[in-house]
């Protein structure tokens, strides 16, 4: 353990971690757009500076270990400059389209721009214009909203591991970019939209098909429907609408979705789902009450039950439907049907 | 899984057979590229050359059909070279020599010309399992698929046990489950012969406890497995078939049989979210709540139970799938009312002893990996830690075994099948997806460049196959991904329907369809 | 009354016959874009954003100034009308400050949100715009003229209370301005603090100053309460964030009662986990004062005090 103090205040912490994890643990809230837990420690948006009592220059928290007897400063005037400059530096560079952009309500630049009181970029000169990369079916990249955290090269390299992108050029002219900037269409891209779901601003957005503001809609948290990983994600809902899906980090999944998880949602207010029961009546499919649809199944349970007894009957119960659901289907069939005939496809 | 999927970073070798864990468990495939960065060695043993082969430090390009003989010929090599786990064998397994005697046949000269790969490729590999600390297996429908299914999973554990790997971390038997529920499906006795919880239909005891928690008679002889349906189906026996969420007529081996058997019955019930292919055949179809519009619990492959939350309300008259089976209950005369899900949660609980600890609040936040016995249980992170479930770990002798169907003169591909990244089982969800009807659009065959060249079969072109049982046309797809005499289809889609070709041959124990082999013939399509 | 049923895109509706366009749409779930309405307020037709397509008429009518007729058959979002909004939003922008970034009003602002439906984007240009006055005199309100679109509803709901009637126009076109009592500061004017301006303003140029900074709308969670203050129970919403109520803002007046800022300092006392000073205005200058003199309350005071201690949470 070791004893650090943090604006004024004493803690003991494990001394095998950096300050910004210490100061997250207290519950000292520091910026940062570059850092995820997840993820090695980059100290590349400078964001999250401290100033540490004795050391001539500011310093990354997210890099630096806590030692002993270490003196921290997380919110100083000194420490206050230099963020509200480098926010005005990066938001001097960056479209000022908050009106319309779709990543308002959720951007860590807007956030910390506000917290800040970075009104607008002051520092006037050439800003970034590159096309936006629009080739993937899922999501898009708009360069000129990058602020070269990194985060989405990262997670694509670190976590995912498919290492589609990358950093390319210096300086000013600092891209992320696929091999030989081809576009992502063309590239190693999984779709799996990890990187969106990283980045802090507005540069990788899911396409969408339902205009929403995320001030609109509700998060509800879930498993995902598709393979037996057990993903956990959030739907984004908006009035009886599922409009999107953002990964949340369980312990199966930390954090990530494959494409399906993440955007293939659709299907769930798609026009073409079944919305009230059918009856086929001279080989065609009759709109029917609940009432009627049961009425009927009733009446051929009995009848063929009284015929050919309990074996002449079987039932196909569903891996894709919840524990409960399974359970009551097979004791439909056991305890009521009186029929051992129940079966799902685990073998397809 | 025995073990958890976190632990796959911890491992210092990872066996990877018949599983294409990228595309059709893509985060599971992430933590395996990722222990592969951290150093862990990966062994892959596949027909077509998947994605993590590029990872692999051994890459295994088997014929389909010869996991056994991989399996024994890396055992084979394992034991002469002295290299098991002589401790573990004593102390907690049983059958040790009778299983060698066999092993000792399987010589990696003659494995190697079964599985047609090189010897000593099987030899590295079985050196880097057995001297890995921590080694797990995983595997998937490249292991079941077959005839001889259950055996290969049989040999699966012979090796796990060879080694030691059962019952510690970062190592162990895991089959990758397909479904998002396959796992909690069986769980809650979805099969013919389990009552929930595994607990055999025939069992006098068992039978006792569910008739008093369910005050009624059930029956102890055990029923008929899905394709033993629909063969009594075909035959006239069974009348009467309630399908939910399910779409034989799309993922079933010979859909022309399943069809016949579907269109046999006197009534055909099927409840869904759409009007697939099978519930075009019903009399009657309900219609059911999507996952977006419902509580409940889906337990994932590694066993953990988490929650499925209701984001929306049900679509129209929809209704989620449990209120429809209590409602239509009820009506059959069973009384029990259910107001929300995890009062059958409480009901599960009783019933199932694994099930014992998990509640709804003590799964709010996180998931709870059962054997969860009591309320207090933390859970299981994996299994057989301190001892081996049944007692002493058995070693099955077991010998390879050809597939059903092998390629012949006028049958001359072998033809496997399996799943794209883009879709999902019979597609009727990720079918609705523009962007990934954008990304995989149709049906197509994988086709060697050589095979390709010599039947002047192009990229893109339509070309026919055809089985004992069906003919389809797809397009063609020339690539180095599978041999010469393979055949690749994703079976996902409806049309150019890769089931019309395959083998409803089962595994005699596992009542499992060989899907992953069945012998073809191919010719070009004059367009 | 009678009714009449008409045709809004493609919907039939019917409903009484004194009933505006907008107001049908209404009904059936057809939400027409509109600054300058409110159905509490006098008719203005000033913002025309509501126009909308009648079939066989000429122009373009404001829907919210049109009454229903017989068989009417009305388009609202027609290629025709669509463009004249975004014409109407474009210009609007052009004279707005483009500080989404950091405004207050963002996320609950009716031309950030009518520019992301119709798509419509700041732009550069030369032109002139509206001067950058802002009135920081009172504590409670802020008004920001560089951001007023003049839609007169401050104007209307102030003179809605009778011996109110501060804000009024002032100038004439491209210089018109909401003033307050001729042109006075609002802390000099005869305003009385209720913040029914800041209720019904559409965008950021009457916000609630005590407020500003503490939160973005989209990162607290507001709950309605019921004011304590007299027995008619204006309508208040607390905002919390992260657990934490800091902020009080006026909702809506109740039925006969104009909304006033003793309410809305007694709901802020009850409810704010750290209440800000209260400042009153004496001889036209807003000064400091006790919780006590602000609730005028000196009887009772204790009593509340008591009651808060016991933990009244908000509804």
């Amino acid at each position: 353990m070791a004893e650090i103090t943090i604006n004024g205040k004493k803690y003991k912490v494990e001394d095998n971690i950096t300050v910004l994890e210490a100061c997250r643990k207290i519950g000292i809230d520091i910026p940062t757009l570059c850092y995820d837990d997840r993820l090695e420690p980059h100290a590349a948006c400078r964001l999250c500076l401290v100033e540490i009592v004795g050391r001539g220059k500011l310093e990354t928290s997210c890099s630096l270990k806590v030692r002993d007897g270490m003196i921290i400063e997380t919110h100083s005037e000194r420490v206050i400059r230099a963020r509200k400059d480098i926010l005005n530096l990066l938001f001097s560079n960056h479209p000022n389209d908050c009106l319309t952009c779709d990543k308002s309500g959720d951007c860590k630049l807007q956030d910390y721009c506000f917290e800040y009181g970075i009104e607008m970029g002051s520092y006037v000169g050439e800003k970034k214009n590159y096309p936006i990369d629009d080739s993937n079916p899922f999501y898009t990249y708009d360069p000129n909203k990058c602020i070269l955290c990194g985060k989405c090269v990262r997670v694509c390299s670190e976590l995912q591991c498919t290492d589609a992108i990358g950093l390319e050029n210096r300086g000013f002219n600092t891209k992320v970019v696929t091999p030989f900037d081809m576009g992502l269409a063309t590239s190693k891209c999984v779709s799996c939209g990890n990187c969106v779901a990283a980045c802090p601003v507005g540069a990788l957005m899911p396409k969408k098909k339902e205009k929403y503001r995320y001030w609109e809609i509700n998060k509800v948290r879930t498993t995902c429907s598709y393979c037996g990983v057990g993903c956990q994600m959030e739907l984004l809902v908006k009035g009886n609408k599922v409009v999107g899906v953002e990964p949340y980090k369980g312990k199966a999944n930390n954090g990530l979705l494959c494409v399906k998880g993440r955007f293939a949602y659709s299907f769930i207010n798609h026009p073409d789902r079944l919305k009230t029961p059918l009856i086929k009546k001279n080989g065609k499919f009759e709109e029917a009450s609940w009432d009627e649809a049961y009425r009927l199944i009733v009446n051929k349970v009995k009848e063929i039950k009284g015929q050919y007894g309990p074996e002449a009957f079987a039932g196909l119960t569903s891996a894709r439907c919840t524990n409960e659901e399974n359970y009551l289907f097979q004791k439909l069939f056991r305890a009521v049907i009186g029929t051992n005939n129940v079966d799902h496809c685990a073998r397809l | 899984m025995t073990n958890s999927i976190e632990e796959i970073l911890d491992a210092d070798a990872i066996f990877v057979i018949g599983s294409n864990t990228t595309e059709n468990h893509p985060v599971i495939g992430t933590f395996m590229k990722r222990a592969v960065k951290n150093g862990a060695k990966l062994i892959v043993a596949d027909p077509r050359r998947i994605e993590l082969a590029e990872y692999a430090d051994v890459f295994l390009q088997i014929k389909p059909g010869t996991n056994i003989a991989l399996l024994n010929g890396m055992m084979n090599v394992i034991i002469n070279n002295d290299l098991h786990d002589k401790k573990f064998i004593e102390e907690r397994t049983e059958n040790f020599e009778e299983f060698k005697e066999v092993i000792m046949d399987y010589t990696p000269d003659r494995v190697a010309e079964i599985c047609g790969v090189k010897e000593e490729d099987i030899i590295k590999a079985a050196l880097i399992y057995a001297k890995a600390e921590r080694a797990g297996i995983y595997y998937a429908m490249g292991i079941t698929q077959h005839t001889t299914g259950t055996h290969s999973v049989m040999s699966i554990s012979n090796l796990s046990m060879l080694c030691g790997n059962i019952g510690k971390e970062s190592a162990g038997v895991n089959p990758l489950r397909g479904q998002n529920n396959v796992q909690g499906a069986c769980d809650m006795g979805g099969l013919p012969a389990d009552l929930p919880g595994y607990q055999k239909v025939f069992n006098p005891e068992v039978q006792e406890k569910f008739e008093r928690l369910w005050d009624t008679k059930i029956p102890s002889k055990a029923g008929l497995t899905i394709p033993e349906i629909f063969h009594a189906a075909e035959k006239g026996d069974i009348k009467f078939i309630y399908i939910m969420g399910e779409n034989p007529m799309v993922s079933d081996p010979d859909i022309n049989h399943v069809r016949k058997a579907l269109t046999n019955l006197d009534f055909l019930v099927v409840q869904d979210i759409f009007l697939t292919e099978t519930a075009e055949l019903a009399d009657v179809v309900l219609p059911a709540a999507s996952f977006a519009e419902k509580d409940g619990t889906f337990t994932n492959t590694e066993r953990r139970v988490q929650r499925v939350r209701k984001a929306i309300n049900p679509l129209g008259d929809s209704k989620p799938d449990w209120q429809i089976i209590m409602e239509l209950m009820n009506r059959l005369g069973c009384n029990k009312k259910y107001l929300h899900p995890s009062e059958i949660m409480e009901e599960i609980r009783t019933a199932v002893p694994q099930y014992g600890g998990i509640t709804y609040h003590r799964i709010e936040e996180e998931g709870i990996q059962w054997p969860c016995p009591d309320i207090n249980h933390p859970g299981t992170k994996y299994l057989h830690k301190d001892r081996i479930a049944r007692g002493k770990g058995l070693f099955m002798a077991i010998d390879h075994r050809e597939s059903a169907e092998v390629p012949d003169s006028e049958y001359p591909f072998i033809l496997t099948t399996g799943r794209v990244l883009y879709h999902y089982h019979t597609r009727t969800m990720t079918g609705r997806v523009e962007g990934l009807n954008k990304l995989s659009p149709r049906s197509y065959v994988e086709i060697n460049e050589v095979t390709a060249n010599k039947l002047g079969i192009s990229n893109g072109e339509k070309v026919r196959l055809t089985s004992r049982r069906g003919s389809i046309i797809t397009w063609a797809k020339v690539t180095d991904i599978v041999d010469e005499n393979v055949l690749f289809m994703p079976f996902h889609f409806a049309e150019g329907a890769a089931n019309y070709l395959t083998n409803t041959k089962l595994d005699s124990i596992a009542k499992i369809p060989e899907l992953k082999v069945a012998a073809v013939k191919m010719e070009k399509v004059g367009s | 009354m009678g009714n009449v049923t008409i045709t809004i895109d493609g919907q039939k509706v019917t409903v009484p016959q004194d009933y505006y366009i907008i107001q049908a749409a209404k009904e059936i779930g057809i939400d027409i874009p509109a600054l300058c309405y409110d159905p509490n307020l006098e008719v203005a037709g000033a913002c025309r954003l509501c126009l909308v397509e009648v079939e066989g008429w000429r122009k373009l009518e404001t829907s919210c100034s049109t009454k229903v007729r017989e068989g009417m058959v009305i388009y609202t979002e027609s290629e025709r009308v669509v463009n004249m909004r975004k014409e109407i939003l474009q210009l609007l922008l052009d004279n707005h400050p483009n500080d989404c970034l950091t405004c207050q009003k963002a996320g609950e602002c009716l031309l950030q949100q009518y520019a992301y439906r119709y798509d419509v984007k700041f732009r550069e240009h030369d032109g002139a715009r509206r001067p950058n006055y802002v009135d920081t005199s009172s504590p409670y309100i802020l008004k920001d003229d560089s951001k007023c679109i003049l839609c007169g509803k401050c104007v209307r709901t102030c003179a809605q209370v009778h011996d109110r009637k501060v804000l009024a126009f002032a100038g004439r076109g491209f210089d018109t301005r909401i003033v307050a009592d001729g042109d006075f500061t609002l802390e000099e004017s005869s305003c009385v603090s209720c913040n029914r301006c800041v209720v019904v303003c559409p965008v950021g140029a009457l916000v609630d100053r005590r407020l500003l900074g503490k939160t973005r709308v989209w990162d607290s969670q507001i709950k309605g309460v019921k004011c304590k203050a007299c027995d008619y129970g204006c309508n208040f919403e607390v905002i919390s964030k992260k657990g934490k109520n800091i902020a009080v803002r006026a909702k809506a007046p109740s039925q006969g009662r104009p909304l006033c800022l003793k309410g809305r300092l007694t709901t802020e006392f009850i409810y704010l986990d750290e209440p800000e000073t209260p400042y009153k205005k004496v001889n036209g200058k807003f000064v400091e004062a006790s919780w006590k003199e602000a609730l005028e309350l000196d009887g009772i005071f204790e009593k509340l005090v008591e009651e808060e201690k016991k933990g009244v949470g908000a509804e």
